[in-house]
């Protein structure tokens, strides 16, 4: 039971680290390890196949998309200019106040249960595919072709079109 | 196995809400203070974990995987998300040599 606060710990640690690194560089190593605490809050919850996608998708793809991208513009040094400190108390205020609507909303309702697996094989592999090829075949094909779109679109926003350069 | 995930989920279900609330806040807070384009990315991220993690943990507690398919669902949206965010920011880098996102004021009005 501990282990889940522990994480938990990491995980709100990170997160911070990530939005107050100077380096992007290191935000987005930090950032990585953040999404390596959620993995393993996913195992903790016994959501095994979440578990491994957020790892593989996560983790392999995205962040080393974004790692690629900041190489790839050759911004890995600290040059971002500051934004002004009005700005920042303002961004603050404003997450600070979601935060706390959030968690008096939370405590009105005081009655907490806790979250116990009633059955056991509910996260692997075998259930979520029964599920997502009986119930949500239509929703799993359209995201193919938002797939499919997407990697059009990136392809040709990102070459160089010769008529104006 | 059984008795084992057993003992470590007995977590309630506050608790669960109240980290995930705060690592949303923290990605918003991320969004409002940075001006660099791609470590406001990396915050939408953030945000989108923490919605997925609250998710796949209703999931738990309800017993309905639906939850976990919906997860699954965000995890293929993000990837399209960011695959055409990068393809943008390396665009704007290519006109303006700055990803600062107040270069880019044009569209304010």
């Amino acid at each position: 039971m501990s282990t889940f606060y522990f994480i938990a710990f990491l995980s709100i640690f990170f997160s911070i680290l990530v939005i107050t690194a100077k380096n992007p560089v290191h935000s987005i190593l930090y950032l990585i390890l953040t999404f390596f605490t959620f993995t393993i809050h996913y195992v903790l919850l016994n959501a095994q196949f979440l578990a491994i996608v957020n790892f593989i998708v996560y983790m392999g793809a995205i962040l080393v998309l974004f790692l690629y991208t900041l190489m790839l513009i050759n911004l890995n040094k600290e040059s971002e200019p500051r934004k002004s400190n009005v700005v920042k108390i303002a961004g603050f205020i404003g997450g600070g106040c979601f935060l706390l609507a959030i968690v008096s909303a939370v405590k009105a309702f005081n009655g907490s249960q806790l979250v116990i697996l009633q059955d056991p094989n509910l996260g692997l592999v075998k259930n979520l595919g029964k599920i997502l090829f009986n119930e949500y075949l239509l929703p799993f094909e359209v995201s193919s072709i938002l797939l499919l779109s997407a990697m059009v679109g990136a392809v040709l926003l990102a070459t160089k079109d010769p008529k104006t350069t | 196995m059984e008795t084992l995930t057993h003992n470590i989920q007995a977590i309630p279900l506050n608790h669960y809400i109240l980290l995930s609330s705060i690592i949303f806040s923290i990605g918003v807070i991320g969004v409002l203070i940075r001006r660099n384009a791609i470590v406001i990315f990396m915050s939408v991220e953030l945000m989108l974990n923490s919605v997925n993690l609250l998710l796949a943990a209703f999931s738990v507690y309800r017993g309905d995987a639906t939850g976990q398919v919906f997860v699954f669902f965000i995890m293929a949206l993000a990837a399209a998300e960011v695959a055409v965010g990068l393809a943008i920011i390396v665009m704007i880098y290519r006109n303006t040599n700055s990803i600062d996102i107040n270069v880019l004021n044009r569209l304010k009005w």
